[in-house]
């Protein structure tokens, strides 16, 4: 009886519009908002922020932008990591020449020069799909880390590629400690979550989305398919491309191209498969999911078997966990974590009267 | 009746299309004019539905000419048929399976929003304002084909008849000058295919809208068209208004597989 849209009627379709329509729904939001921006930072230690929740907001964020790509506009990428890396190394060379720059300026022209490499190499889109259009998006993964490692300018002529981030200042604030660093994450990633969520349940997802279900039909309606797809590829690099930088600025410090390699867009990939492909909320759940699974194996596998396994064996644990749930998601649920908590919203909307 | 037939704003002449050695059409010319509903009629595989691709740009024939509001189209896109005011519906329904009724209907009227993405971001002001002046017309729409109880309903969900008619709610969403309906009745039962009837004629009474009809049901074709064309094989074999075409012996022999 407690979560249930019985008795908010919709007055009028500007109610009806609202990010979250229920009411319970808009209060959820705002205590998690709330909890993560206040509570955390308070009682969270070192550990937590710097190894867990940093990174899940990060990961949370690339989620989004492939989910936006894939789940939403329905276009195959694997390409991710790349375009992490090209905002990762985009904001590191605007901090670098440009006396002055602002921080979060320069993280957004990261994201931009992230979303114009996207657009080049969502061309392609135009002619092919599925199969043939990851392909080429592997192409762009290989490619942008050879480029990067390669063309010395990118990296300042530093050995093999590799760039430190420099000191982030915002108004004179030095965000040094992981305190500071986590809530200036948790900022940019809220704002660009709701953007994003904001622009799924408008004209430019209805767009999207109908591109992906049915791409004749949605050019009979006079959708564009060329801008649609661009505008996909460039909203989501650009989303990669600032969670590339985050992952420079407030998680790593140093990093190098090689470390936005394949493996890492397979990572998000499978955020988005265990999340919910085609859902902003799935996109934390999945990041989350992803990243506390080996820390919760490392943890558990030994308190439960002791010395019995050796430590290689968790690790190795942790891929078959992984594969499991991967074919588990995509044969039993597609619509991932996110698809089951609404159906557990869903319940919860009935109880305790089922019938 | 508060229509009058006006002039001929659709004119197809010699339209000849092929896939490779497959003939779809060949030389075929007639015109629709101005708040009519011009049906056409013909067997399974007679090239109605390639006849329909033509004209809102799908498919570009290999041969003769497509006039429409005086103006001789081009190398036609579907997406400029579309801003011309000419929508459709599909024979296979191709609605988009992932979203609600709402969203499927609103789709339609995305050629009349402006907004860019950087507004829709920030849904704020401007973006808001159209959603809600949109979602009012979405609104009414749903009213007009007395679907309100399913708007948030994932269109994958529902029934048969009830995606065609949300079909039918997107494209009117659009409130297109000619809408192109490929088979709107077919794998109705009787009292559905009542509603659409209903439904095509209050369109074409109420809004003027031309309406291009391909539908197998000769009861209904002859009792809502006001002229009807009649393909073959990718030939046509007649054309006029119902009761001419109703005797016409060539269509006669067609539909008893008499011919050839
Ligand atoms: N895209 C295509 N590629 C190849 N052949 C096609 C294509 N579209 C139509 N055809 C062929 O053109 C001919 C006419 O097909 P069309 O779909 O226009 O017929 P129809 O009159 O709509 O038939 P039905 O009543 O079965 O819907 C058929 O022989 C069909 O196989
Ligand atoms: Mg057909």
């Amino acid at each position: 009886m407690l979560y249930r849209e019985a008795g908010q009627f919709k007055a009028s379709y500007e109610a009806d519009q609202q990010i979250f329509p229920i009411l319970q729904d808009r209060i959820g939001v705002l205590l998690l908002i709330g909890f993560f921006a206040l509570a955390v930072p308070l009682f969270a230690d070192q550990y937590w922020l710097k190894a867990i929740l940093i990174p899940v907001l990060i990961f949370s964020l690339a989620a989004i932008g492939l989910n936006i790509l894939t789940g939403y506009a329905g276009q195959l990428s694997l390409g991710s990591a790349a375009f992490m890396a090209v905002g990762a190394f985009g904001a590191y060379n605007f901090m670098l020449r440009i006396d002055g720059m602002p921080f979060l300026v320069a993280i957004l022209l990261g994201g931009l020069c992230a979303a114009l490499v996207g657009v080049m190499f969502g061309l392609p889109s135009l002619r092919i799909k599925g199969f043939y259009l990851a392909v080429a998006t592997l192409a762009a993964q290989f490619f942008i880390v050879w480029a990067l490692v390669k063309i010395e300018w990118f990296s300042n002529y530093s050995s093999s590629g590799v760039i430190t981030a420099q000191q982030i200042e915002i108004l004179g604030f030095a965000f040094e400690g992981p305190q500071s660093k986590y809530l200036l994450t948790l900022f940019v990633v809220v704002v660009m979550a709701l953007a994003a969520k904001n622009m799924v349940r408008s004209t430019t997802g209805r767009s999207w989305m109908a591109v992906r279900d049915m791409d004749v039909a949605a050019e009979v309606i006079g959708i564009r398919l060329m801008r649609t797809k661009l505008t996909a590829f460039a909203v989501s690099s650009f989303y990669c491309g600032v969670a590339g930088a985050l992952y420079a600025y407030t998680y790593i410090g140093t990093v190098e191209p090689e470390g936005f390699n394949l493996d890492l867009s397979f990572k998000i990939l499978f955020m988005i498969i265990i999340g919910g492909v085609g859902s902003i909320m799935g996109s934390f759940l999945g990041a989350a999911f992803i990243v506390l699974l080996p820390i919760a194996l490392d943890v558990f596998v030994p308190m439960l078997l002791g010395d019995l396994v050796s430590s290689s064996f968790v690790s190795n644990l942790q891929l078959i966990v992984f594969g499991g749930l991967i074919v588990f998601f995509l044969i039993v649920e597609p619509h991932g974590l996110a698809r089951l908590w609404q159906i557990g919203k869903e319940k919860l909307r009935l109880w305790p009267f089922p019938h | 009746m508060a229509r009058e037939i006006g002039d001929v704003i659709l004119k197809m002449e010699g339209i000849s299309l092929s896939f490779g050695g497959v003939k779809a059409l060949t030389n075929i010319s007639f015109d629709v004019r101005e708040h009519e509903i011009r049906s056409i009629i013909g067997p399974n595989g007679a090239g109605k539905s390639s006849m329909l691709n033509v004209i809102n740009g799908v498919y570009h024939p290999q041969e003769g000419q497509v006039t429409f509001r005086g103006e001789i189209r081009r190398d036609m896109e579907p997406h400029k048929a579309a801003k011309q005011g000419i929508a459709r519906t599909f024979q296979n329904i191709a609605l988009f399976k992932g979203m609600s009724v709402i969203d499927n209907i609103m789709t339609g009227r995305n050629l009349k929003m402006k907004c860019n993405v950087f507004h829709h971001a920030l849904h704020w002001g401007k973006a808001r304002a159209e959603e809600i002046e949109h979602r009012k017309k979405v609104e009414e729409v749903i009213d007009f084909l007395e679907i309100q109880n399913i708007r948030k309903t994932p269109v994958g969900r529902l029934p048969y008849g009830l995606q065609k008619r949300v079909e039918l709610g997107r494209a009117l969403a659009a409130e297109p000058s000619m809408m192109l309906l490929d088979e709107p009745m077919a794998g109705m039962n009787v009292e559905e295919k009542q509603d659409m009837c209903r439904f095509i004629l209050d369109v074409n009474d109420q809004f003027g809208t031309t309406i291009v009809l391909i539908e197998h049901d000769m009861g209904v074709v002859m009792d809502i068209s006001d002229r009807v064309v009649v393909l073959d094989y990718g030939k046509k074999i007649g054309d006029g208004v119902p009761d001419e075409v109703k005797n016409n012996p060539d269509v006669i022999a067609a539909y008893l597989g008499t011919s050839h």
